[in-house]
């Protein structure tokens, strides 16, 4: 609980600081905390296997390459910061906090129905069928089994869209592929 | 551990957070990174409440077929953090073609504004 209660407030410090902050990269640093702290809630969850991927995923892999585009566009001081116009930022303000409350009464009304369901203690069923404990599902051994067998075909069809992302990617960054085949450069 | 509620409203205020970056900012990157945000906010309550799953499977756990409840059990629990894990897969290529979108749009116009590339918008 305390350790929720720290990650949770640091979490949230940094996802305003995000948005709030002018330079990009500072934004891109505070995002790398907020990812931090979120693989510390997947632990606090039991989830370790989706922790260490959020880990190496997110802050390092995704991150890196936002980081790498930032210092390879090399913005002017101007760039840095701008918002929107102001009807347009306190509108979006106004939206955005309407979203926020709906979404935290609709939670909280949600998951009152939810508590007020008596835990029935399982553990006999599932102990008869020759299961130590239901926390060995949440090990990463029990994710994988799921995963290449139950889910084996979005699994498989996941790695075409990698397949499209890499080559859509190419083609999209690449300079003027037309013009410069014409004059032989590329 | 915290409450399960506890998670889903801790989501639900970085989903809002990033709505807000969404929205305020017109600079691409940090619209691009507030996106990412709103992608973790959503695996965040996914693996909260497949973690907490056994609450709900405890109401209904003597209509299953004895055989069958260690596959019910395993696939409930473990689903949550396959989405997760799929979620992650589509963030990466999301990642690595909106990011060359970026790149293309900065060297045609020489800036990340999004108000400067709108010959889309009318």
């Amino acid at each position: 609980m305390v350790i929720f209660a720290i990650l949770a407030l640091i979490s949230m410090f940094a996802a305003l600081m995000v948005v709030t902050r002018k330079s990009a990269l500072a934004s891109a640093i505070y995002l790398i905390l907020v990812m931090c702290c979120i693989a510390g809630l997947f632990v606090t969850l039991g989830a370790l296997f989706i922790a260490a991927l959020q880990v190496i995923v997110y802050a390092g892999a995704i991150m890196v390459l936002v980081i790498f585009v930032i210092m390879l566009l090399n913005l002017r001081k101007d760039e840095f910061g701008f918002d929107t116009k102001t009807l347009q930022k306190y509108l979006g303000f106004a939206f955005a906090a309407l979203i926020l409350i709906q979404a935290v009464f609709i939670t909280g009304w949600a998951m009152k129905d939810y508590t007020d369901i008596p835990e029935k203690d399982i553990s006999e069923i599932v102990e008869s069928e020759g299961i130590e404990s239901i926390d060995e599902y949440l090990s990463a051994e029990s994710v994988a089994e799921t995963l290449f067998k139950k889910f084996a075909y979005p699994f498989e069809v996941t790695s075409v869209l990698l397949l499209t992302a890499i080559v859509g990617a190419l083609v999209v960054s690449k300079k003027r592929l037309l013009e410069e085949d014409e004059e032989g450069e590329i | 551990m915290a409450p399960v509620e506890y998670y889903i409203i801790l989501s639900a205020i970085l989903f809002g957070i990033g709505v807000w970056g969404v929205l305020k900012s017109r600079n691409a990157i940090v619209i691009f990174m507030s996106i990412e945000l709103m992608l973790n906010a959503v695996n965040l309550s996914i693996v909260a409440f497949a973690s907490n799953i056994k609450t709900v499977l405890s109401q209904f756990i003597t209509a299953i077929p004895p055989q069958r409840i260690p596959e019910v059990l395993q696939t409930s629990i473990a689903s949550g953090q396959v989405f997760v894990l799929l979620v992650m897969t589509v963030a990466a290529a999301e990642a690595a073609v909106g990011l060359a979108i970026i790149i293309s749009i900065f060297r045609a116009k020489d800036s990340v504004n999004v108000d400067n590339v709108n010959i889309m918008k009318w």
